[in-house]
């Protein structure tokens, strides 16, 4: 029962913090489920991150129920799912019942103007850490290399990179 | 209604992939367009709230919409509709997941998967970047804590709240004009 509730809180925590979806929610993830509980290491987070890009749905979402799962089984994947939601639930109906107005106020204005390039720079230092544990050979450098290229001058949508990569890696490996 | 509200979330929450941002368009289509339940202009707001609010986009959208129509019951249920659909799917890959990854070939495609992870996390940082409209100076904040993250293991948690209280800060203390709001 004790990790039931720690799912609870860790993916609560999660979603409380991460501003900006998506990929935004990548630092946390690593300093809670990977650091400080080990509930993952970060190559098999890449993995569920993969599942996430050609599974529909919220990669937040994703990878709590996956967590969840193999952490406390099916109770543990409903515990981590409603504790990234919870958040999201509770602030948005407050912001939308009582305090619509206060994304017109200067003062909340100028905390996102500090908030955003923060959050690149969290990404940024997500891509770091992954990039050291991912690649790790030269064959590795080279996938890493084509699937930048491709994203930035193709704009190749990601789960074609994913699939051209995973066939790249049952021939070289 | 309550269940129209669950539905419509879940059959979005169903059909895209790639996370959040791949849902906006879906989500604008079903409530602007299809259902008429919301206007155009509101939205936008509702999306900027969304984008600006703590939590997974597409939750934070649903949310947001399914309080406008039915109030907490509508905001619940569309909610609900917006995780099952991945909940499910997550679900039943997880509990085959440890068999499927001792077949020798799953293993070499993640192999060749997961440096492609890394730069697909290497690209979200250019696109978040372009798109977050930051001025050049504060790049330097970006900066700063990418290094306190990576050398120094700082909390992230930290870091977000001391940004956003800098940002506060050097607005107060005139380092922006009036009608320069973003």
């Amino acid at each position: 029962m004790e990790i039931i509730i720690k799912l609870f809180l860790t993916f609560a925590k999660i979603g409380a913090f991460s501003i900006g979806g998506g990929y935004a929610m990548l630092p946390f993830i690593q300093r809670e489920v990977i650091g400080r509980y080990g509930w993952l290491t970060t190559g098999e987070f890449s993995d569920i991150l993969a599942i996430s890009q050609m599974t529909p749905g919220p990669i937040a979402v994703n990878s709590a129920t996956f967590v969840g799962y193999t952490e406390g089984g099916i109770l543990g994947s409903a515990a981590a799912t409603l504790g990234v939601a919870l958040p999201s639930f509770i602030m948005i109906l407050l912001i939308a019942a009582f305090f619509i107005k206060i994304y017109e106020k200067k003062t909340t204005k100028n905390v996102f103007r500090g908030i955003r390039p923060a959050v690149v720079g969290l990404i940024a230092a997500a891509a770091y850490s992954v990039t050291v544990e991912s690649v790790i050979d030269i064959k590795g450098a080279i996938i890493f290399g084509l699937s930048l290229l491709s994203l930035f001058h193709k704009k190749v949508d990601p789960i074609y990179v994913i699939i051209a990569s995973a066939l790249v890696g049952i021939i070289v490996y | 209604m309550l269940f129209d509200l669950f539905m419509v979330f879940a059959k979005i929450g169903a059909f895209t992939l790639g996370g959040g941002y791949a849902m906006v368009p879906l989500i604008q289509s079903e409530v602007v367009d299809r259902k008429s339940w919301i206007e155009k202009e509101e939205f936008i707001d509702i999306l900027a709230v969304s984008q600006s609010t703590p939590g997974a986009l597409a939750l934070n959208m649903a949310t947001f919409i399914g309080y406008k129509k039915k109030g907490i019951l509508g905001a619940a249920s569309a909610i609900l509709g917006a995780i099952m659909p991945s909940f499910l799917i997550i679900l039943i890959v997880a509990m085959f997941f440890t068999k499927f990854m001792n077949v020798k070939a799953v293993q070499e495609a993640f192999m060749g998967i997961r440096p492609a992870v890394a730069a697909l996390i290497a690209f979200s940082v250019y696109k978040i970047a372009m798109t977050s409209k930051i001025k050049p100076m504060w790049y330097i904040i970006a900066v700063i804590s990418a290094v306190l993250v990576i050398f120094f293991d700082v909390d992230p948690i930290l870091i977000i709240i001391v940004s956003g209280l800098s940002g506060a800060v050097i607005g107060k203390l005139g380092g922006t004009k009036d009608g320069d709001n973003n």
